[in-house]
């Protein structure tokens, strides 16, 4: 228990460098923040406005207070453009990129873990040697350029698939899915490198324990021996490199966002970034880290839950 | 030494080979004005968007510029922006996983600093500090710098927690050695192997993330070419004139996958019983 305490407030604390980077980095920026979002066209009165509004006219140390303030009231302020609680922007756009996570995460660990597990049961083998050398070339590949390549092949000559969007706003779950396919399948080729290597580097480990070899002695199937011997107690790594790549993914959706069109957090955080709506842009970051914090740290937890011989 | 680095690189082909094709694409990117058949620059509106054939090897932009001529001159860039990432997350890396592993004192906030930075998905915080600093190469470099340290800082505490302990250290400060000297002489030289491999790795990240940036337009001058702005400016053509993304997008594969290569042989060298497992 003391050991869950211990982790509370070490991610608490972690939390707060995060809160303060991210305030930091938004006030680092050079020039007056309120006179490059109104742009060149914007009188002095404007600026001064949004200046109180957005408490630049105190010294840095009380804006950070402010910040921290409002933050802990829940509320991530205003977008500069679009006129609405940056909270709210969030939301609306949360769907599909918690979908495209969750479908290329499926993806990538429908690809990985097969190929991990066969990896480390053939050893060595040319096949092994294959699977590894692809695992570092799909690390190799730019998601956003395999994203157009398959717009091109299958989108444009073959037209199997939509070339963008998200399927207007009426359509209904499983269009939807159809528009994530090959967003989900850019993305999850290049995070399936990273759980490819983990499965083979777990099961390795496993396949070498005396339970295994016991298994074997008394006769069983290989086939038993290696899924539900083996695999049982390959899981724990597995299950949180799977863990840690879904909140990377998280990331690497900003750029096969922007490829596919999809309206989501990436989108919106890119245009935020052309536009310089400094609120957006903080608050997004914001929310992706702490959710990644988060993430990082139920992972562990679940490593209380998931395997009984680890005890603090 | 020599001789087990001989042994290991006969073992495995694959670091050979990875080397090999890491010093053709550095020697391509050197030699770009010699080997290049085209000014890279050079508009020629009468052959533009044309196809790969034998006159232009990977075909012609949206402006008749050769193709191939530019994948070349861009490399220099992409390669320099990786070199210049590698050695700013370097320094910083260093310097914090030093200060972090030797001074007890200090590791509680720069573990924690670490451990912050960390959080960050790699490339959001550098699209944060774009946005902050304003897209340009100098930025570019920063942003990136900053993203990777970490990385490098977590492998130098935890490799410096380790030696700070060992005999011979405790010997030299027996010795009445000045701190600054155990560290450049007794730890620092034996960090050498650990940050060599993270920066190889560094090396392949930054050129993908670099091409990242670019590709959302919050990278170099769309005008310089680098890898990623020519994909950048390919993709308006997708389906029209594919070689624009293609080729580009070929070149970042062999340079990211031979930098991994390497690495990875690299890393099996340091530490043969992590092997081939990981």
């Amino acid at each position: 228990m003391s050991y869950v305490l211990r982790r509370i407030a070490g991610m608490l604390v972690v939390m707060f460098f995060v809160v303060s980077i991210v305030f930091l980095i938004v006030h680092i920026a050079p020039g007056d923040p309120a006179v490059v979002m109104l742009g060149p066209g914007a009188t002095a009165e404007q600026v001064a406005a949004l200046r109180a509004a957005w408490g630049l006219d105190q010294p840095l140390f009380g804006q950070y207070l402010l910040f921290l303030r409002q933050l802990a009231q829940g509320d991530l302020g205003q977008s500069i453009f679009l006129g609405q609680s940056v909270l709210g922007l969030l939301a609306g756009r949360a769907e599909p990129t918690f979908f495209l996570t969750i479908f290329s995460t499926v993806i990538a660990c429908l690809i990985a873990i097969p190929l991990g597990i066969y990896s480390a049961y053939r050893r060595n083998s040319v096949w092994d040697r294959l699977a590894t050398t692809l695992a570092m070339f799909a690390a190799s590949v730019p998601s956003f350029w395999l994203g157009l390549l398959l717009i091109q092949t299958l989108s444009l000559q073959l037209g199997w698939f939509p070339v963008s969007g998200y399927g207007g706003p009426g359509a209904g779950f499983l269009a939807r899915l159809y528009h994530l396919f090959l967003p989900a399948v850019s993305l999850g080729i290049y995070s399936s490198a990273l759980i490819l290597r983990f499965t083979r580097a777990s099961m390795l480990d496993v396949l070498g324990e005396d339970y295994v070899r016991t298994a074997r002695a008394k006769g069983m199937g290989e086939f038993r021996v290696v899924m539900k011997h083996a695999l049982k107690n390959a899981l724990v790594p597995i299950v949180t490199i799977v863990g840690m790549t879904m909140a990377l993914l998280v990331a690497g959706a900003v750029i096969t966002e922007m490829v596919f069109g999809l309206p989501g957090v990436g989108n919106l955080i890119v245009s935020s970034v052309l536009r310089r709506d400094y609120p957006v842009i903080q608050g997004t970051l914001l929310v992706v880290s702490l959710i990644y914090v988060l993430m990082n740290f139920l992972i562990d937890m679940l490593y209380l839950v998931i395997d009984p011989r680890v005890k603090y | 030494m020599r001789g087990v680095l001989a042994a290991t690189l006969r073992l495995r082909p694959l670091v050979l080979a990875g080397a090999g094709v890491l010093l053709v694409i550095v020697l391509l990117a050197v030699a770009a004005p010699l080997v290049a058949p085209h000014d890279p620059g050079a508009l020629a509106i009468s052959s533009r968007l044309k196809p790969p054939s034998a006159q232009w090897w990977f075909g012609t932009d949206e402006f008749g510029r050769d193709i191939f001529s530019r994948t070349l001159y861009a490399g220099r860039l992409s390669l320099l922006v990786g070199a210049g990432v590698v050695l700013i997350s370097g320094v910083i890396g260093i310097v914090l996983g030093l200060l972090a592993g030797f001074f007890p004192r200090l590791d509680t906030i720069v573990a924690r600093l670490i451990d912050a930075l960390m959080a960050f998905p790699d490339i959001l915080l550098a699209v944060a500090l774009v946005a902050a600093l304003g897209p340009s190469l100098l930025t570019v470099l920063v942003a990136l710098g900053v993203v990777y340290a970490p990385r490098l800082a977590r492998v130098v505490r935890a490799s410096t927690l380790i030696i700070r302990e060992l005999p011979y250290v405790e010997a030299a400060r027996a010795l009445g050695v000045p701190t600054w000297r155990i560290i450049g002489r007794h730890v620092l030289r034996n960090l050498a192997s650990p940050i060599l491999v993270q920066c190889t790795f560094i090396f392949a990240y930054a050129i993908l993330a670099e091409a990242g940036l670019s590709f959302l337009g919050l990278g170099v001058n769309p005008e310089i070419p680098t890898w990623g702005t020519m994909i950048a400016g390919g993709r308006y053509y997708t389906g029209q004139a594919d070689w624009m993304t293609v080729f580009p997008g070929m070149a970042i594969i062999l340079a990211a996958l031979s930098l991994q290569m390497v690495g990875d042989g690299l890393r099996d060298l340091l530490d043969p019983r992590l092997g081939r497992d990981l």
